[in-house]
């Protein structure tokens, strides 16, 4: 794999982001998450994915690229996830960002 | 397979033809238009029940001439997205004055069949799986209407006039 | 303002009910996210990048101080002490829960209000001149049509699965306010030479992926026919329009494939039936639905003097006046545009404490009468020339007293990739940072009349096609940039910009745009 990955998605109830840790739970933030380094580890979590899908606990889950920073904390590569994880650029005062 | 008609849930007699074989069927059966064009003959002599079933993108316009000859028609919705067969159902009921029964089969969700009701359909097959509950919940979503529509069902300008016509 | 009656009452409560049933159905598993999906989003319900976002209906823009405390409320409550208003003159919130959405339409049904139809393939929310009942030019009140749009669109049986979403847009003064010319239909209502009332009826505009300016099918529809052409125009688009590609789904495209004459010859068809049937509204409840938006009780109240002398020794008042405020019908008032776009601000954003001092204003000054604007501000229709001083100085309080509409500044820009789960690029920090080099109100006055419009994406509803100075933001391989487009106008002239030069990166563009400006 080119990059590392972790699967992301929505909450059902209130549409948080959320990204599914290597224990099966999903997580409001991702800087501590294990990434997914292996294909055969991809393919494993979207099929618990789609079981969150059909359980109706997520909507809609995808895998995104990330990269560790030093001190193995994770990032989103793309500035659209970043933002996703993170809240709006424009009000440091909502989402995510704002709890850190 | 299981079928709205008037409100309750009732067992469905009728058939699709998959197939021109399956016009020798002994029941009531809905054939698609290339199967009326091709063994018009056969389908109107049956002496069962014989409808014509309509793809979203066939129109009425064409099959107006069939018209005297079908006990019932079934509008498809390939994809419950697929809006055209409202417009289909009003053209038979309100041009054509179609007065026989005209059904909804294909992705037909709960929420959809008070509106299909407005335009003309009259009964509805229900997707495998379906909860009956909700969808017979479901055309009682609504009592009120802005416009009118094949129904006939009164419509808020009509019953604002009488109103006022009571009041005065 | 219209008020709605026990029937209308009843309709929207019928509304509540349903939705909250749907969400039920939702959260128990009965109903899957791609079944959901198209019912909640007629009932306006997104899910954008960070939550779920919420649409409010505000039909042709036009409510009440009560409606806008209620939205005020609602923001508290339920989100996070804001919402956005939209170029469609509707609102929206942006970190309401599903489970609470059903709670939030049953109190804004409370005040007359929900968010039916504010997304999805099917009619959406009219809209039509914001300064309607008021303008000067005005030559027929375009809130009586709309108002009338309104009832008939609402869960129209036949027209709720269109191949794709179809806006229309109603005007009633020769200058265009409502953008007619850029809506799947538009009409601009006028006189004929008997002196009867009527539409010029425009079809086939739009912005989008293929902007184009609609075209006239019909010059003179007389005005008792409105629904049944509507409905012929309707039934057409829904039996012809393409439902196979997303991109090629609007009535435009349509009407480019088949030529306008031989659509016009579909349309003029299926009125010969649709004309037949009752959907036209009869005389008296046009009378019933028009006596709702009989003048307020305006005073004879001559303009005062003291207004020009405030403006000698204030230049901050007389900059503010001279771009903010436009001709009313009745000597004695004006329109008041309260801009929402100081520098450094988000283009429509406003915040609970806001919303109520606008709602205190204008009960205050305006007949508790308010618009949201296309170009995302509030218009107060009714003030008092006499009242204007002491109405600045409110709105200079709360940081309301931008002098900027329809200057350089008074920037339309979509959330953007801060926000938007389509966008390509953000739009928001682009509008600050332009506003920020234009930060002198002088200059920007100097410069005069200008738009300048930002869009995150092809989508276009930071209406970037139609803006003097349109700014589109695109992906380049995981980059922002951000293409210009010149000589658009949303207007009676209406016209889609051209594009110049090449993508610039964020950084870059305040400085095009700005020479731009300079030349």
């Amino acid at each position: 794999m080119p990059h590392l990955k972790l699967l992301t998605a929505n909450r059902l109830t209130d549409g948080v982001v959320v990204f599914l840790g290597a224990d099966g739970d999903w997580q409001e933030r991702l800087e501590t998450l294990r990434p997914i380094r292996e294909e055969e580890t991809l393919a494993e979590r979207e099929l618990q994915a789609e079981a969150d899908v059909a359980a109706q606990r997520v909507v809609g889950p995808y895998p995104i690229d990330v990269v560790e920073d030093d001190g193995d904390r994770l990032r989103p590569l793309r500035l659209r996830e970043v933002i996703r994880a993170a809240g709006p650029t424009v009000r440091l005062d909502l989402g995510k960002q704002a709890e850190a | 397979m299981a079928l709205i008609r008037d409100g309750k849930i009732v067992e469905d007699a009728w058939r699709h033809a998959e197939d021109a074989e399956a016009l020798d069927h002994d029941g009531p059966l809905f054939a698609g238009l290339a199967h009326w064009r091709q063994h018009f003959g056969q389908l109107k002599s049956r002496n069962r029940p014989t409808g014509l079933r309509l793809e979203s993108d066939e129109a009425p316009e064409d099959v107006e001439d069939l018209l005297a000859y079908v006990d019932a028609i079934a509008l498809s919705f390939p994809k419950f997205t697929d809006g055209r067969a409202y417009s289909h159902a009003r053209i038979l009921r309100e041009r054509y004055g179609f007065d026989r029964e005209i059904r909804a089969c294909g992705e037909i969700l709960p929420d959809q069949v008070l509106l299909m009701t407005r335009c003309g359909f009259d009964t509805f097959e229900l997707p495998e799986d379906a909860k009956a509950e909700t969808y017979l919940r479901a055309f009682q979503a609504f009592g009120v209407f802005y416009q009118p529509a094949t129904d006939n069902r009164p419509f808020a300008a009509r019953l604002r006039r009488r109103q006022e016509e009571k009041a005065s | 303002m219209y008020r709605y009656d026990e029937f209308d009452r009843a309709f929207v409560l019928s509304r509540v009910t349903q939705f909250r049933d749907q969400v039920a159905r939702r959260l128990s598993g009965e109903l899957d996210e791609d079944q959901f999906k198209p019912l909640r989003l007629q009932n306006g319900l997104y899910l954008q990048l960070h939550a779920y976002m919420l649409r409010v209906a505000v039909p042709y823009g036009t409510l009440s101080s009560r409606q806008l405390r209620k939205l005020a409320h609602i923001a508290r409550r339920y989100d996070r002490g804001y919402g956005h208003i939209t170029t469609r003159q509707n609102i929206q919130y942006n970190w309401p829960k599903l489970e609470d959405t059903p709670d939030i339409l049953a109190e804004l049904a409370e005040v007359e209000m929900h968010a039916l139809q504010t997304s999805g393939n099917c009619i959406r929310n009219v809209t039509a001149d914001p300064h309607a009942g008021a303008a000067a030019d005005e030559i027929s009140d375009s809130r009586v049509t709309a108002e009338i749009i309104r009832q008939w669109s609402s869960l129209h049986p036949e027209f709720a699965f269109l191949p794709r979403k179809f806006k229309i847009a109603v005007t009633g003064s020769p200058n265009d306010r409502a953008a007619v010319k850029v809506h799947d239909i538009g009409l601009r209502l006028h006189r004929n030479d008997a002196g009867d009332a009527g539409y010029e009826v425009i079809v086939g505009g739009g912005q989008g992926r293929t902007p184009r300016i609609g075209q006239i099918i019909r010059s003179f529809l007389p005005a008792e026919h409105l629904l049944s052409y509507l409905e012929a125009i309707l039934r057409v688009y829904n039996r012809f329009g393409r439902r196979d590609n997303l991109f090629k789904a609007r009535i435009k495209i349509l009407l480019e494939a088949v030529g306008v004459e031989e659509f016009t010859r579909q349309v003029e068809e299926e009125w010969a039936h649709t004309r037949e049937t009752a959907v036209d509204v009869p005389l008296e409840e046009v009378e019933r639905i028009t006596a709702y938006f009989a003048p307020p009780p305006f005073e004879d109240s001559p303009p005062p003097a003291s207004l020009d002398a405030l403006a000698r020794d204030d230049a901050e008042f007389a900059l503010w006046r001279k771009s903010n405020l436009r001709a009313h019908q009745r000597r004695g008032y004006t329109i008041v545009n309260v801009s929402l776009k100081p520098t450094g601000g988000i283009p429509g954003d406003i915040t609970a404490e806001q919303m109520e001092t606008v709602a205190d204003l204008a009960e205050r000054y305006s007949f508790a009468e308010l618009r949201f604007t296309k170009e995302q501000n509030i218009v107060l229709p009714h003030v008092r020339e006499a009242d204007v001083p002491a109405l600045w100085q409110a709105l200079r309080q709360a940081d309301l007293a931008a002098a900027n509409i329809g200057l350089l500044t008074d920037i339309i820009a979509c959330p953007g990739l801060d926000y938007c789960n389509l966008a390509n690029a953000r739009s928001i920090p682009v509008a600050q940072a332009i506003q920020q080099r234009f930060d002198s109100i002088k200059r920007v006055h100097e410069v005069g009349p200008l738009t300048l419009n930002i869009s995150g994406c092809i989508n276009a509803c930071g209406h970037h096609h139609v803006a003097n100075i349109g700014i589109l933001g695109v992906d380049k391989k995981g980059q922002e940039f951000y293409q210009i487009t010149l000589g658009g106008r949303a207007d009676e002239h209406a016209a889609i910009g051209t594009i110049v030069g090449r993508g610039q990166s964020g950084e870059e563009v305040p400085d095009p745009g700005g020479s731009l400006v300079e030349t």
